[in-house]
C-alpha cells in the first residue's frame, strides 16, 4: 500500500477499514436486532464526536452545547415524519384532523406556518443540514466576531442549550413540549418501525459515518485544519499573518454543527422520536464526555469513545442504575486527569509503537531473505 | 508639524500624527507623532513603560486609538482590522517568539505563506512547488533547512525567533515591526541574528525596538527616543546620544 492515499495517510486508511469491518460486518453478524439497533443509536453520538474534535480538538474551542445541534437535526427529521403519521385518515378521531396529536391535545386547531414545509421530504432532508449550521453561524457570529472565546463562549452554549429545551418543553402545543415528538411511523410509506427498515437504517447511518469521518479527514488534512491548531496554539499570530480568525471558527463551529444534527436525524429514524432530553445540558455535556474519553484529538478516537461509553452506560444502568451518573462523573475526571488524549492517546502512546515494532520486525526478516535464503529456512 | 501637507506626501510609508491611546485615563502614548520613509530603518528606544511596545500594537491594530491617525502608504489603518492591515504589507514580530509549537517548520511557515487566506482558499490550497520552493529559500535564510519537519515546540529559544522572522519574511512585508529582536539570545546567536537581519532589512521599511545599544548603533538610520508616551528625542543616533534629556532619563542608566 502506499504511504498516502489522496489526503488519507496508510494508517488512516488502515484504521478507517478496520472501523468499516467492524461496523458493517462484525456487529451486524454477531449482535441481535435490538441490540444492533442500539448500536445504531450510538453512532449516531459518533458524529457529535467527531464535529467535536475538529471544533474542540483540533481549533481548541468548546461547545457544551452540540445537544442545540442534534435536537435541531432530530427535531426536522421528526417534523417530516410526524407529519406523515398524521394524515387525516390516521388522526380521524381528533377534534382536528390532520395535525399532529400533540397540538390537537392542546387545543390548537391549525398547523403552525413553520409545520407547513416539512410536508416535503427534499426540505427536510435541506432543513436537517441548514436549520442547524444557521443557527450555528448567528451564534458564530455574534461570539467570534466579538472574540468571545475559552470558557465564556463554552458556557454560553450551554445556556442557549438551557434556553433551548425550555423552550421545547413550553411550547407542548406547537413542538410536543416535554414529552417530545413521539409515535414516528413511516417514511414516504416505508414502515421504519419493523426489524428490517433499523437493519436497513443501521447501515444506513453507517456509511452516513463513515462518510463523515473521511469528509473530516479531508478537512484536517486541509490548509484550513492547520490553521485550526494554529489558532488552538497562537490565535494573534494566525491574526497578525493575514487570516481573518473570526471566520475560521465560525466555519469549524458550523461544520461540527452540521455533523451533529445528521447524528440527530438519524437517532430520530433509528429510534423513533425526537424530545428536549436531548437537547439540553446533560446530553451536550455527555457528547463531549464521548469525545474526550475516545481523544479530542482523535477522528476514529472519537467514535470509538462514543460506542465504548455508551456500551458502558447501557451496561451500568441495566444492572446498577443509580450508579451510571457517578461512573461518567468519575470516567470524565479520570480522563481528564490519567489521559488527556483518550484512548486514541493511550493508543499512539503503548499500542501503535508495539505493533511497529513488530511489523517493522517482520519486515526487516522479509528483506533479509532473498539475500540469505539458506538462513532463514523456515521462511 | 503641519498634518495636511506632511500626510499628503507620497514618500512617506508611515506617518503617525496626533496619536493617543488612554487606559483608563491613563495615557500610554500621548499625542504622538512621528514619519517613516521608504526604506528607512528606524529604531525606538526608551526606557521601560515608554510606551515603545504600545506605538507597534497601535499600528498593527492590536489597540485601538483613542485619537490621532496611522496612515501607511496614504491608508489610514486604525480603523482595520488586523488581518486587513497586515494585507496592506505590514508585518509585526512579537516581543515573545509566537510560533505555532504544534505544528513542522514548514506547516509554520506555509501558513504564513500569503495566499488562500480566506476559509474557502484555505480548503482549496495546493501544497505546490511555488510554496515549497518559497519555504525552502525562506528556511534557508533563518538556518532552518534542515529542521523543515520538526514540530516547532523542539526548537530551542534563538531558533523560534528565528522562524518567527522567516514567518514575516515570507510575506514580503513593505513595513516590517520587530520588538527587541535579540532578547534574550546567546551571543553566537545574537550575532547570527544581527546577520540576519541586515540581510532582511533591505529593500524595505523597518520598525525595530531594541535595547542592545551596540546593535541599534549598527543598523539605525534614525533613532526615535520615547519617555512617558511622547518623544523625547529624534535623529540619528549620534544626535540623540548626545542629548542631555536622553542622557537623562534612558542612556545615562
Amino acid at each position: 500500500m502506499p504511504e498516502r492515499i489522496a489526503f488519507l495517510h496508510r494508517k488512516d486508511v488502515i484504521g478507517i477499514l478496520i472501523l468499516a469491518a467492524l461496523l458493517l460486518v462484525v456487529f451486524p453478524l454477531t449482535l441481535d436486532s435490538f441490540r444492533l439497533n442500539l448500536v445504531g443509536k450510538y453512532l449516531t453520538y459518533a458524529f457529535v464526536a467527531i464535529g467535536l474534535v475538529l471544533c474542540w480538538g483540533k481549533a481548541g474551542i468548546l461547545s457544551l452545547g452540540q445537544g442545540i445541534f442534534f435536537g435541531l437535526g432530530g427535531y426536522c427529521m421528526a417534523m417530516f415524519l410526524k407529519l406523515e403519521a398524521s394524515s387525516p385518515e390516521n388522526t380521524a378521531i381528533q377534534t382536528t384532523p390532520g395535525i399532529p396529536d400533540f397540538m390537537d391535545w392542546n387545543q390548537v386547531t391549525e398547523l403552525p406556518w413553520f409545520w407547513e414545509p416539512f410536508h416535503s421530504l427534499g426540505f427536510s432532508l435541506i432543513a436537517v443540514i441548514l436549520v442547524p449550521v444557521i443557527f450555528a453561524s448567528i451564534i458564530g457570529m455574534a461570539m467570534f466576531k466579538r472574540r468571545v472565546g475559552g470558557v465564556y463562549f463554552a458556557i454560553i452554549t450551554q445556556a442557549i442549550a438551557a434556553i433551548l429545551t425550555i423552550l421545547i418543553v413550553g411550547q407542548q402545543g406547537y413542538i410536543g413540549g416535554i414529552n417530545g415528538i413521539t409515535d414516528l411511523r413511516t417514511l414516504k410509506g416505508w414502515d421504519i418501525r419493523t426489524d428490517d427498515a433499523k437493519f436497513l437504517l443501521y447501515f444506513v447511518c453507517c456509511f452516513l459515518l463513515l462518510g463523515s469521518i473521511v469528509l473530516s479527514f479531508f478537512v484536517q488534512d486541509t490548509k484550513l485544519g492547520r490553521i485550526l491548531v494554529a489558532i488552538r496554539d497562537k490565535e494573534d499570530r494566525v491574526r497578525f499573518s493575514g487570516y481573518d480568525v473570526s471566520n475560521y471558527k465560525i466555519f469549524v463551529f458550523c461544520f461540527a454543527a452540521a455533523l451533529a444534527a445528521v447524528g440527530g436525524a438519524m437517532f430520530t429514524l433509528q429510534v423513533g422520536f425526537m424530545s428536549p432530553s436531548f437537547v439540553g445540558i446533560v446530553p451536550s455535556i455527555e457528547m463531549v464526555i464521548f469525545c474526550a474519553v475516545g481523544g479530542r484529538l482523535s477522528i476514529l478516537g472519537a467514535v470509538y469513545g462514543a460506542l465504548l461509553v455508551n456500551f458502558a452506560k447501557t451496561a451500568l444502568s441495566e444492572n446498577f442504575p443509580e450508579l451510571w451518573l457517578f461512573a461518567m462523573g468519575a470516567l470524565f475526571i479520570g480522563v481528564v486527569m490519567l489521559f488527556p488524549n483518550g484512548l486514541a492517546g493511550l493508543w499512539s502512546a503503548y499500542v501503535a509503537p508495539r505493533i511497529d515494532q513488530v511489523l517493522g520486525a517482520t519486515r526487516r526478516r522479509n528483506a533479509i531473505t532473498p539475500i540469505d535464503p539458506a538462513a532463514t529456512p523456515g521462511e | 508639524m503641519d498634518a495636511t501637507t506632511s500626510s499628503g506626501r507620497k514618500d512617506f510609508v508611515l506617518a503617525v500624527e496626533g496619536l493617543t491611546v488612554s487606559f483608563d485615563g491613563f495615557k500610554a502614548v500621548n499625542d504622538l507623532s512621528f514619519y517613516v520613509d521608504e526604506n528607512e530603518i528606524r529604531v525606538i528606544i526608551g526606557p521601560n513603560g515608554a510606551g515603545k511596545t504600545t506605538v507597534l500594537d497601535l499600528i498593527c491594530g492590536r489597540t485601538k486609538a483613542t485619537e490621532g491617525s496611522i496612515k501607511f502608504r496614504d491608508h489610514e489603518l486604525t480603523r482595520m482590522k488586523e488581518h486587513q492591515i497586515v494585507r496592506r504589507g505590514v508585518g509585526r514580530k512579537f516581543q515573545n517568539p509566537s510560533i505555532y509549537e504544534d505544528l513542522t517548520v514548514f506547516e509554520n511557515l506555509e501558513i504564513s505563506f500569503p495566499r488562500g487566506r480566506s476559509v474557502w482558499g484555505a480548503l482549496a490550497f495546493q501544497r505546490d512547488a511555488q510554496v515549497k520552493e518559497r519555504v525552502q529559500e525562506i528556511a534557508e535564510m533563518v538556518f532552518l533547512q534542515n529542521r523543515l519537519n520538526e514540530r516547532a515546540e523542539y526548537l530551542s529559544h534563538g531558533e523560534k525567533q528565528w522562524l518567527e522572522i522567516g514567518m514575516l519574511l515570507i510575506q514580503d512585508p513593505d513595513l516590517l515591526m520587530l520588538d527587541e529582536p535579540v532578547a534574550g539570545m546567546s551571543v553566537a546567536e545574537r550575532k547570527k541574528t544581527a546577520e540576519l537581519l541586515h540581510r532582511i532589512i533591505q529593500d524595505r521599511s523597518v520598525i525595530v525596538i531594541e535595547h542592545d545599544m551596540k546593535f541599534v548603533e549598527d543598523i539605525a538610520h534614525r533613532v526615535t527616543v520615547m519617555h512617558q508616551g511622547k518623544v523625547l528625542a529624534e535623529g540619528s543616533m549620534e544626535w540623540v546620544k548626545n542629548d542631555p534629556k536622553v542622557v537623562e532619563v534612558y542612556l545615562g542608566h
